[in-house]
């Protein structure tokens, strides 16, 4: 919500240090490489950790490096916008509060990307951030993604479709780029389709962290090849990864991470005392999506399970609808904000299962 | 899940055909398959095919676009050339394997 003047930056950035417990050491430095033959973490300020178990958590980032022209100086924070970095942000909401027309193009270079509703959900605000300032009969939104539909997940994909067509923006799908035209300011796949455009929200290629691969522990995107149900890494017996740098087929967001942690937490002490992992994660995401005019909705899936509908509670505010636009799911994630800072990044337990639970749910079909 | 019969051989697939059990395919029901989609099979399409099988084999998952340009060597790009328009998706569906996560 910051590029569209909802949020400060200052708002959305915290000193991490306060919120570790007391006798965890906190060491603020980068990893420069991992040798996991001999258990050892060199960080680039020289000092060499040793270690007996090895958490990996440094999840994943945009690289607009990877696409030829998406970081073109003469383009990029000029007209070409990635809004997951703060400073991308920033420069996009200076750029949007001044756009008075145009073709606006949302752009997804390959998934998975994190958090992979925030460019439908930029798309939605985009629309009604428009429609207030009344220009939006001037500006054209079109979707560019390199998915079928309009989401993952065939039931939501549906809902989340006609969601973007009401809106009247056009979707554009099976667009796997190939590169980004600065002079003309054009995207073209590699099957040779061009989308024209005058400011481009793209979000770039993610990728784990470089030390990873020259550690020798990643995929061809860098994540942490691991066991899906316990993170426990598929090579090393004393590694495991999770949130947004491990493999698994999961969403890379907030949810998924608070989620698997939980099970983990009992799961490792168990594993180093030698005792199997009892828990088995199931992929439970969560994701509020905020729709524009003061209104959102919310999704829940796993693996297995696809985004419901029905109601799903929320301590302080209730029953939230799913996969249906209303005003409860905005407040619910206004509200969020606040459960974020003060519980969840605690470690303190909401009363949400960690484990998907099909109470108060419909199960529909794809077809 | 439906059961349907490729190259006189009974054959467990999902809701959109794709099929379901490693060990019923075979090259027989690969040209089936391509010729449904109307792909035209050359030695080109065959390694990735293979590639995609051994490596399925090894991952026990479908590898993607990327991994079949950065592991198995074919440029995405020629994907396209070859499968057009939705390559992951072609690709597995004859290889006899699920989507490959990205497009799940
Ligand atoms: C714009 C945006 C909106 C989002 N909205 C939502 C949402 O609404 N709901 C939701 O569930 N999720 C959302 N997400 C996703 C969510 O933020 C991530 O999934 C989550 O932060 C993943 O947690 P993590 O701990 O795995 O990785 P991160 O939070 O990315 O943490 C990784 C850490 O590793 C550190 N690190 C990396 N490399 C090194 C190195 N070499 N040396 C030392 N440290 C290193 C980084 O500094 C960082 O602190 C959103 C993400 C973005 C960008």
């Amino acid at each position: 919500m910051l590029p569209f003047g909802v949020y400060k930056a200052e708002e959305l950035v915290k000193k991490r240090d306060h919120f570790f417990p007391k006798n965890v050491e906190f060491i603020r430095a980068e990893i420069d490489k991992i040798v996991p033959e001999s258990n050892h973490v060199f960080l680039t300020d020289g000092r060499v950790l040793e270690y007996d178990q090895l958490v990996i958590a440094t999840g994943t980032s945009p690289r607009p490096d990877q696409t030829p022209g998406m970081d073109d100086p003469a383009t990029w924070r000029k007209s070409v916008f990635d809004f997951f970095t703060l400073d991308g942000s920033v420069a996009l909401r200076d750029a949007l509060a001044t756009r008075q027309g145009g073709r606006l193009v949302i752009h997804i270079t390959e998934m998975p990307i994190k958090c992979p509703v925030a460019p439908l959900e930029f798309a939605f605000l985009a629309d009604a951030f428009f429609e207030d300032r009344k220009i939006r009969d001037k500006v054209e939104i079109v979707y560019v993604t390199p998915l079928e539909g309009a989401f993952t997940k065939p039931v939501s994909s549906k809902h989340l479709g006609s969601m973007l067509e009401e809106r009247k923006i056009r979707l554009e799908p099976d667009f796997v780029i190939e590169h980004i035209d600065p002079e003309t300011k054009t995207l073209v796949s590699m099957d040779e389709r061009e989308v024209p455009f005058d400011l481009l929200v793209t979000i770039p290629l993610n990728m784990g962290e470089d030390f990873i691969a020259r550690s020798g522990m990643g995929n061809e995107l860098n994540y942490v090849p691991v066991d899906k149900e316990t993170f426990l890494s598929i090579k090393y017996p004393n590694v495991f990864a999770l949130g947004d740098a491990s493999d698994i087929p999961a969403s890379k967001a907030g949810s998924v991470a608070h989620f698997a942690i939980e099970l983990f937490t009992e799961n490792f002490v168990d594993y180093i005392e030698g005792r199997s992992m009892k828990h088995r994660f199931d992929g439970h995401a969560n994701c509020f999506i905020e729709s524009g005019h003061g209104k959102g909705l919310l999704i829940d899936f796993n693996y297995t399970t696809e985004p419901l509908t029905g109601k799903f509670p929320i301590p302080f505010i209730g029953p939230l609808p799913l996969l249906k636009e209303s005003r409860l799911n905005h407040m619910g994630k206004l509200a969020f904000r606040w459960i974020y800072w003060n519980m969840l990044i605690k470690g303190r337990r909401i009363p949400i299962s960690t484990l998907m639970s099909m109470a108060g749910k419909r199960q529909t079909t794809s077809k | 899940m439906p059961v349907i019969e490729i190259a006189g051989k009974q054959i467990n697939v999902n809701e959109e055909g794709f099929l379901t059990k490693y060990d019923e395919w075979d090259e027989e029901i690969a040209k089936v398959l391509a010729k449904q989609i109307e792909v035209e099979m050359t030695d080109a399409h065959w390694n990735i095919i293979k590639f995609l099988r051994e490596d399925f084999k090894k991952e026990g998952e479908t590898a993607t676009s990327r991994r079949v340009q950065t592991v198995g060597g074919v440029p995405v790009k020629e994907q396209f050339v070859l499968f057009p328009k939705k390559p992951a998706k072609k690709m597995a569906y004859i290889a006899g394997l699920p989507k490959p996560k990205g497009c799940v």
